[in-house]
């Protein structure tokens, strides 16, 4: 199993015309894949990659009935009608690659796909994979490189960013570990999906045995990540890779993604680290420490519960 | 992008806040002649983008015009966290009954935006949250659907704000979080909200933030403001290097390729992306390194673009190799960043097999891009060597 | 300035074909070829620009070398 995406979901590419979602259509259907349509308003009857390409989401939905998923890829002026469309037209799961998006527009959306009992991973981010199911956005490029980066396994990966998603996937591969489902959460100050609010899923996924993730400082996700784990006292040991240390001394310059801005004490490297080892979670010094960790924590893992 | 003091009140003005009589100037001149337009006791307030003006002598009182003209050039010079003024206001000093600490801002864990209401302003807030919770309330608002005052006075209300003081609170909170949605703002503070002895409320000190993402929906407001388009009203003003990064990143639009950020080593970094250059420049440092500048390529950039950026570091003063590495890519092609980055060498004229201290990027077009950097006497590592571990090489080269 | 890592070549006939030069230069993604009234001309300074898309060997079989100058 794998979380968010199997290899039976289909999805539709909204803004399907453009340079960068030609290339995302073209990746996803090379790994597997299953797009039923796109959406460009004005470009009704054309086809990408034999993908038919429509003006309106409702007439997708008409011609090969409900879609799951959307991956959005049209400039960030027009990404937040784009979303209410395909919530509006009854689609569960939202990846937003569209970057630049002031976050009121993103609050917009959250809040309405909440209303909509909907998902949006995002925005900003590479999206979702699930190793030899399927993927949804551009995480790991071309379906060969993909493939040499990726493989199934029992390692759930959370990133904020989306290049660190696939070294991590990559360091994981080589060592023998592969990975159930990876999901790029996007750099912005607010994204759809945080971590904390994943880990029920992958808690509730019996082939996820252990998570990995990439962190920044910015931000107050890993303080909630650290309390959901706390909360649940999960079954699944988790491993966090923490960069940009030395922003510790910068504060109020940005580097990087939106959300990475050291505004308060919270947001700091430092006092991220230690929030995340007071819930238990290792935090790995360097990307290539965390195969040996994750070993290590789940050859000690506590009994499954109700087994 | 942070607004100064008077850009805020010039903000909440137009909305009709209640706001003091006040004036900016630019020379001690101008500075008594707005204290003579006050007629009382005035407070002068070095404008800059940085908290802690009081304790930095940046803000200071005059009983009389000619106090108020002397007292110009010491709150011009006076440095807050690096900075000193762009000029001074020169407001009438208003006699406080008490101050209140009034902040909508983005909470990134709600998703939504949030009133923070206390009766204890004045002081730094994240005391008041450790040591008198019960004065501080957080209030959440819907970003989609209608607000309305009742959030506002319940936020007042919440730290046990009643009576008319509760009346007269209500509309300027609930003007706050409107001024806040309407110019995607990121943080709307007035810190602090006074009572004035005579019952009335004024914005003493105000602080907004406004999303740089969202300056091109604001043109008019900005305008008005004075903002100029290459402000980037950061913790530090951009230095010269930093200009021409942006520039080489605007060149054209395929990818980015700049993002840099100035620092003083001579280990030039040709980083990317996001993530991989917060990681990277740990790395550096943690193996004690010396990077010459932050900067982010990603997106894939157009061979023309690494071209120029790698350039733009070989000429800073200073720095002796480039390192030139990244995560595993998948859109960034291993090749077009290979031929940039070589490009860039040879048209500085230096050899770039001397100049280029690793080069670790693996991923799409990995073989192509090997291929030059052998053609070239480059040594270059693909993922088996770790982000970490090319690093390290970068450093011991550096002697 | 030639291509410090990429040429390319046009087959002498096949350059004069203004049809095929026009088709040459809607198909290359990074603008190497321009059409003009006496066929096909090479822009220089987009060369390194190539992205081995292999769209300009589709679009005239046989008369078109893409040529990697680092092999």
């Amino acid at each position: 199993m794998s979380i968010l995406l199997t290899k039976d979901t289909n999805f539709i590419i909204q803004g399907i015309t453009g340079r960068e979602a030609v290339n995302l259509t073209r990746e996803n259907l090379d790994y597997g894949s299953t797009i039923v349509g796109g959406v460009t308003p004005g470009r009704a009857g054309r086809d990408v990659y034999g993908v038919p390409v429509y003006d309106c989401v409702r007439d997708v939905v008409k011609n090969h009935g409900a879609v799951e998923g959307s991956i959005i890829s049209v400039p960030p002026g027009f990404t937040k009608d784009a979303a209410f469309e395909a919530l509006e037209n009854g689609i569960k799961l939202i990846v937003i690659v569209t970057e630049n998006i002031p976050r009121k527009d993103v609050a917009q959306m959250v809040e309405l796909a909440e209303l909509r009992g909907a998902r949006i991973i995002g925005p900003n981010c590479l999206g979702i994979i699930s190793p030899e199911e399927g993927k949804m956005g551009g995480v790991g490029g071309p379906a060969a490189n993909t493939r040499q980066a990726y493989s199934k396994g029992p390692v759930g990966i959370m990133s904020r960013s989306g290049g660190m998603t696939t070294e991590i996937a990559s360091t994981l591969t080589a060592a023998g570990l592969g990975q159930s489902t990876c999901v790029s959460i996007g750099g912005d100050a607010i994204v759809g999906t945080t971590y904390a609010e994943l880990m029920p899923l992958f808690e509730a996924d019996p082939e996820t045995k252990a998570i990995a993730i990439y962190s920044e400082p910015g931000g107050r996700m890993e303080a909630e990540l650290a309390e959901w784990i706390q909360k649940h006292d999960s079954r699944l040991p988790v491993v966090a890779f923490m960069a940009g240390r030395f922003m510790d001394e910068m504060r109020g310059m940005r580097f990087g993604h939106a959300g990475t801005i050291v505004e308060g004490k919270e947001d700091t490297a430092a006092e991220k680290i230690e929030r995340l080892r007071s819930a238990g979670i290792d935090v790995a010094e360097r990307i290539e420490e965390i195969p040996a960790l994750i070993q290590k924590r789940m050859q000690e893992r506590k009994p499954e519960r109700g087994n | 992008m942070r607004f100064y003091e008077y850009e805020s009140k010039a903000l909440f003005r137009r909305h009709k806040m209640p706001l003091g009589q006040g004036e900016l100037a630019s020379s001690a001149e101008e500075a008594k002649a707005a204290a003579a337009a006050i007629d009382g006791p005035v407070v002068m307030k070095s404008q800059v983008l940085s908290g802690g003006r009081m304790k930095a002598g940046a803000v200071k009182f005059a009983d009389t015009p000619d106090e108020a003209a002397g007292l110009f050039a010491p709150i011009m010079a006076a440095e807050v966290s690096g900075q000193t003024g762009r000029s001074v206001l020169v407001e009438e000093k208003s006699p406080v009954a008490q101050e209140y600490f009034l902040s909508v801002t983005w909470d990134g864990r709600a998703k939504q935006p949030v009133v923070l209401f206390s009766d204890m302003g004045g002081i730094d807030i994240e005391e008041v949250a450790e040591t008198h919770p019960e004065h501080l309330s957080r209030t959440h608002f819907s970003s989609i659907l209608p607000i309305s005052p009742r959030i506002a006075k319940e936020a007042v209300s919440a730290v046990g704000v009643s009576g008319s003081d509760l009346n007269r609170l209500t509309p300027i909170v609930f003007e706050l979080m409107k001024i806040f949605l309407e110019y995607d703002l990121t943080l709307a503070e007035i810190n602090p909200l006074a009572k004035l002895e005579d019952g009335r409320f004024i914005v003493l000190d105000g602080h907004v933030d406004m999303e740089a993402e969202a300056r091109g929906r604001h043109k008019a407001l900005l305008a008005e403001l004075g903002v100029q388009e290459e402000e980037t009203r950061q913790a530090r003003p951009p230095t010269e290097f930093e200009i021409q990064g942006r520039q080489v990143n605007e060149a054209d639009h395929r990818g980015v390729a700049g993002n840099v950020v100035e620092f003083d080593g001579n280990l030039g970094l040709v980083i990317g992306a996001g993530g991989g250059s917060l990681t990277l420049f740990d790395a550096v440092r943690k193996h004690g390194g010396k990077p010459a500048n932050y900067c982010e390529i990603g997106g894939n950039p157009s061979v023309n673009k690494a071209c120029e950026l790698t350039k733009l570091i070989l000429a800073k003063p200073g720095v002796e190799k480039i390192a030139v590495m990244m995560n595993v890519v998948s859109n960034t092609r291993v090749d077009i960043v290979a031929r940039g980055v070589v490009k860039g060498c040879i048209e500085s004229g230096k050899d770039p097999k001397d100049v280029i201290a690793i080069f670790r990027i693996p991923g799409a077009w990995e073989e192509e891009g090997f291929k030059i950097l052998e053609k070239h006497g480059v040594e270059y590592c693909d993922r088996s060597v770790s982000m970490y571990e090319a690093a390290g090489r970068a450093v011991a080269k550096m002697g | 300035m030639p291509g410090m890592f990429i040429d390319v070549r046009v087959d002498a006939a096949a350059a004069k074909d203004t049809e095929l030069a026009k088709k040459l230069a809607e198909v290359c993604p990074v603008d190497i070829f321009e059409a003009g009234d006496a066929g096909v001309s090479i822009v220089e300074k987009n060369l390194d620009e190539c992205t081995l898309c292999d769209l300009c060997l589709e679009a005239a079989p046989g008369k078109v070398q893409v040529i990697k100058l680092y092999e």
